[in-house]
């Protein structure tokens, strides 16, 4: 038997991120149930195996959980996404240190690609290296392709036994596995996972899911396919005819054929998007005004970062969803095209602050605002109109000097006048955690003698 | 890879593939016409306090020290430097994980036995005996210390 030198593909995924980003920084939260909340402290978005052994599940609402949080004392964080952020390029800064190719899925997931020869001691140097340069946890599955290297993370995980790596590019060991593995647990097959539930409203981690729209657990459960082994041993064309051309190249993936290659190199992006729900209500145009403001300028800088510029700017505002009377509700959405694609922030805010005024109507209790830039090339490719009369170079080192005042003093030092300074609206995020890594004042406290001597 | 003893994890320093190299920033003199100046053959570039003061960017946090125990070398309020990539070697001081505090110590080893100093006599050794758990967090390279 000839053996063909086959490249195997890895997935580095951290354990309980956000709970293990505070953990670093607070030692003695080690074995103690910890949650982190989303936006607003709405949801629970990150719990440790603690929280989850005492039934606090995903998504659910914090009001709800409250009573166990009491109950069994759960930590609960806000979400400190500037901690996070700065955690997630260390570890994926850190993997890209230890191995060559590297394509970033989300803020907590990387694939790798891995030597045949040796992916296993690999997988443990990854490991080892992540977790002693920036204390964070990770597991490693590693197979022939993405959706095995993705089931074989899960394992990895699940099985404590399995030292946190598990590889799946042998026939024998994937058999095994999947005869046990829940169809329901492969990628795109069951409900949006939690890094869809994760990704809402977070800073700079856009990526869509390779399978979008899921579901197909219940039509496949119906047909009697409980586990990914079965589901590997269905026939190409029953797969076609139920599960579509999206669902054969899944299966395809299970056995082994690699359909999704790694894209080790970021796309530009399709569209930016910047919002968030207000903390509390807003009902002036001015206080609309300030978000929109802020929105604006983010996005641009959000485009600077990636040398890109954007030539559609859509606002948008609502009031909140779970309003009943229909006239208390109202949401609106207004774009406009730039003469020419930009990523000038008085240009974007002065943009957005017209569109704003457009939608605006007095009178509503206003709970999310933001912004949308699409149609975003490089700045390299960027077409000028025959009508322009700005000087490219000057808005560049412009924006450079205020992009660099802002990473050097914190965000928003330098901003637009009509982003204001009081922002009652501001998010609610009553249990935050310092940032730890990215804020001179907020910087971990050591003491230089113990608290109990013993 | 790693050795375990008792509750101490050393883990030795890894090989990396690609060296990690901190950016620094280079003037150039900008010469439009005319005359260059004459300090230019000297200027090679400014000095960058990341290039000494961070070996390794990934693995460098800053924390702030508080307290009396180290006085003489750290004091109340000084910004450490900590590295958690290195690895702890006797008489380094680190910032180490016990029994879930945080603490500053000099590390000492004997006889693989280990034990974490304080500086300022008034305060004991600390034996790191079976029942206690220790995990350094990171290895001290420099402390920040303010004169005014």
């Amino acid at each position: 038997m000839s053996k063909r030198r086959q490249e195997l593909i890895g997935l580095i995924d951290c354990d309980q991120f956000y709970v293990s980003c505070e953990r670093v920084f607070q030692p003695a939260l080690k074995g103690k149930p910890v949650v982190v909340l989303s936006n607003n402290d709405g949801n629970v978005i990150a719990r440790s195996s603690e929280s989850k052994a005492l039934g606090i599940t995903m998504g659910m609402p914090y009001f709800k959980a409250r009573d166990l949080v009491e109950r069994h004392g759960i930590i609960p964080f806000s979400s400190n996404y500037n901690l996070y952020g700065d955690m997630s390029r260390r570890v994926m800064d850190t993997i890209e240190t230890v191995v060559p190719a590297h394509e970033r899925y989300s803020i907590d997931e990387a694939f790798v690609q891995f030597d045949e020869a040796q992916p296993e001691y690999d997988a443990h140097i990854v490991k080892q290296t992540v977790r002693q340069w920036t204390g964070i946890p990770v597991s490693v599955g590693i197979g022939p392709t993405k959706v095995l290297a993705k089931v074989a993370n899960k394992i990895a995980k699940r099985q404590p036994d399995t030292g946190g790596v598990v590889d799946l590019s042998n026939a024998e060991a994937r058999e095994r596995y999947l005869k046990e593995f829940d169809v329901a647990g492969v990628w795109g097959i069951g409900p949006r996972s939690s890094a869809y539930l994760k990704s809402e409203g977070k800073p700079g981690d856009a990526q869509p899911d390779l399978w979008e729209a899921s579901g197909l657990e219940p039509l496949l459960k119906k047909s009697r396919v409980e586990t990914a082994y079965e589901l590997m041993h269905c026939s190409d064309q029953w797969i076609r005819k139920h599960l579509t051309i999206r669902g054969l190249r899944l299966v395809w993936e299970l056995r082994g054929i690699s359909c999704l290659p790694l894209e080790a190199f970021e796309k530009p992006k399709q569209g930016i998007c910047c919002s968030r729900a207000f903390g509390q209500p807003v009902m002036s145009l001015e206080g609309l005004g300030e978000s929109v403001s802020m929105h604006a300028a983010r996005g641009g800088e959000k485009l600077r970062k990636q040398k890109l510029a954007a030539s559609h700017l859509t606002v948008f505002v609502s009031t909140s969803r779970f309003l009943t009377r229909p006239e208390e509700m109202y949401s609106a959405s207004a774009s406009l095209r730039l003469a020419e694609p930009s990523f000038f922030t008085a240009e974007l805010v002065a943009a957005a602050k017209l569109l704003l005024e457009r939608i605006y109507k007095p009178g509503f209790q206003y709970r999310k605002a933001g912004i949308y830039l699409a149609d975003i090339v490089p700045q390299s490719e960027r077409q000028q109109s025959f009508l322009q009369h700005t000087d490219a170079g000057k808005r560049e080192r412009v924006m450079a000097a205020v992009d660099g005042i802002n990473r050097r003093h914190g965000r928003h030092t330098l901003r637009p006048l009509s982003m204001g300074y009081e922002h009652k609206w501001q998010m609610k995020r009553e249990l935050l955690s310092p940032r730890y890594t990215t804020n001179w004042r907020e910087v971990p406290r050591v003491r230089l003698s113990e608290q109990h001597s013993s | 890879m790693w050795k375990r003893r008792a509750d101490i994890h050393v883990i030795r320093p890894l090989q990396l593939k690609r060296n990690l190299r901190i950016k620094v920033p280079l003037i150039l003199c900008r010469v439009p016409a005319g005359f260059p100046s004459p300090a230019d053959d000297y200027v090679e570039r400014t000095i960058d306090l990341n290039e000494w003061l961070i070996g390794n960017e990934l693995a460098t946090f800053i924390v702030r020290a508080e307290g009396d125990s180290m006085t003489g070398e750290i004091h109340s309020g000084d910004r450490l430097i900590v590295d958690r990539s290195l690895e702890a070697r006797h008489k380094d001081v680190v910032v180490a994980c016990l029994d879930g505090e945080m603490i500053v110590k000099r590390l000492l080893v004997r006889d693989s036995r280990y034990y974490l100093q304080p500086e300022n006599s008034s305060y004991p050794l600390i034996e790191i005996t079976e029942e206690r758990e220790l995990i350094i967090w990171g290895v001290v390279t420099h402390s920040i210390h303010s004169m005014r």
